[in-house]
């Protein structure tokens, strides 16, 4: 479901603000050139999880706290998504631990 | 509610004694995107002949919009079907084209066709024949656009269109379909390029449906999983394998399935990496026949 995670990102980048509407379906499948019906299907998912809600007659909007409880779930797969495949290739490139923070700190600093 | 379009039940066209669609169960519901997909000669576009009224089946049961399509007025006048290589008469331009196509086709929208005429660019006042190829296909494009048929069929429509205009008609084919849904039945060689424009997905291969699948469910629906051969084959041991590749002690295995999260961490333990298998690298595996069939006897044997 590539349109909710974009959904999802313009939230938790503030591009979408709460209370503000999201673009229509027929919008998102335009501009992502995607199926309506493909498109309506990323929309319900976000609805389902309460990151938009319906407003009768006037489309979606970026419900109350939609950022924050998007937020703690990135924050929550964090660990599997990224730190375990990273630290696996440390370890297949022998960088301990203490090397790889010391690289991350190292990075940050450069960008 | 969606309504039924179309509702072939063990549809069998045969020329002599050879069999170019066989028993194939089809439905098609309203305002829907399809993809026909196959490779060259699997069937396609019988199929979609028959569906338009174009052949006859020597077998199998056909309804579309209720009834059977050959002559049958009231329903050939909601089709239009757009060839591969779409004939006009040699002395025609496209503007007598565009001019003669309301006569068939009610819903016409001639705005739009003009505007679509810009969009590619077409000199609609030279004559068919001295058309280039690509050209002569944004005819056929703008035909099957403009004509907002209830039921579109396009059987390769871009032979020569390049890239930009290929896009063209994808951006345009979407922003109509938003404002004026109908059923698009879109046969093609490009599915990577389509991939994200269908709702559903009709595999065909050697006259029969391989597989009728909604398109969301598709994406995703098979991983590659790559690495040392060993790891790769227990890790695959129990799953579909639907293609198998190796190079001296490394295996790239591609399974029928989505993984959930502990199997991907799993894999990740294993030292395996996992790769998404897009549309048209899934049809590739589906259809690759033959060396395959071995692959999977060997695996049913061993």
């Amino acid at each position: 479901m590539q349109i909710a995670e974009q959904v999802e990102n313009d939230i938790i980048e503030g591009v979408l603000r709460e209370d503000e509407q999201i673009p229509s379906t027929n919008e998102l499948a335009a501009f992502y050139r995607i199926n309506p019906a493909t498109a309506l299907k990323g929309v319900n998912r976000l609805v389902d999880d309460g990151i938009v809600a319906k407003r009768r007659g006037i489309g979606m909007f970026v419900t109350p706290g939609a950022r924050a409880r998007l937020i703690e779930r990135r924050r929550a797969d964090f660990a599997a998504e990224y730190l375990r495949p990273l630290i696996i290739e440390a370890e297949k490139l022998g960088i301990d631990i203490d090397e790889l923070a010391a690289l991350l700190r190292a990075e940050r600093i450069q960008s | 509610m969606t309504s039924t379009v179309v509702r072939a039940r063990g549809l069998t066209k045969r020329y002599g004694a050879f069999t170019a669609v066989e028993a194939v169960d089809l439905t098609l519901e309203e305002n829907r995107i399809y993809g026909l997909l196959g490779r060259n000669g699997a069937g396609k576009t019988t199929i979609m002949q028959l569906l338009t009224g174009q052949l006859f089946p020597n077998a199998g049961e056909l309804e579309v919009f209720g009834r059977e399509p050959a002559e049958h007025a009231d329903v050939l006048r909601r089709m239009c079907y757009i060839a591969e290589a779409q004939r006009y008469p040699d002395d025609f331009k496209p503007s007598h084209v565009f001019r003669s196509a309301p006569w068939f086709f009610e819903h016409w929208d001639a705005a739009f066709a003009e505007r679509l005429v810009e969009d590619f660019r077409l000199p609609v006042n030279r004559r068919i024949k001295k058309l280039s190829r690509g050209q002569l296909s944004a005819v056929g494009v703008i035909v099957g656009l403009a004509s907002r048929a209830p039921l579109t069929f396009f059987d390769e429509p871009y032979l020569g269109l390049d890239a930009v205009a290929r896009h063209i008609f994808y951006d345009r084919l979407l922003e109509d379909y938003a404002e004026h849904p109908r059923t698009v039945v879109l046969s093609t060689h490009l599915i990577d390029e389509v991939a994200n424009l269908l709702e559903h997905v009709i595999l065909i291969d050697q006259g029969r449906i391989l597989f009728d699948r909604d398109a969301e469910e598709l994406r995703g629906s098979a991983t590659t999983i790559a690495g040392p051969r060993a790891a790769v084959e227990a890790f695959v041991a129990d799953r579909p394998v639907i293609g198998r590749e190796g190079l001296g002690g490394l295996a790239s295995v591609t399974i029928d399935g989505r993984l959930d999260q502990a199997a991907r961490v799993h894999a990740a333990e294993l030292g395996l990496e996992l790769a998404p298998v897009s549309l048209q690298q899934l049809i590739v595996h589906m259809t690759g026949t033959d060396l395959r069939a071995d692959a999977s006897e060997k695996e049913v044997a061993a």
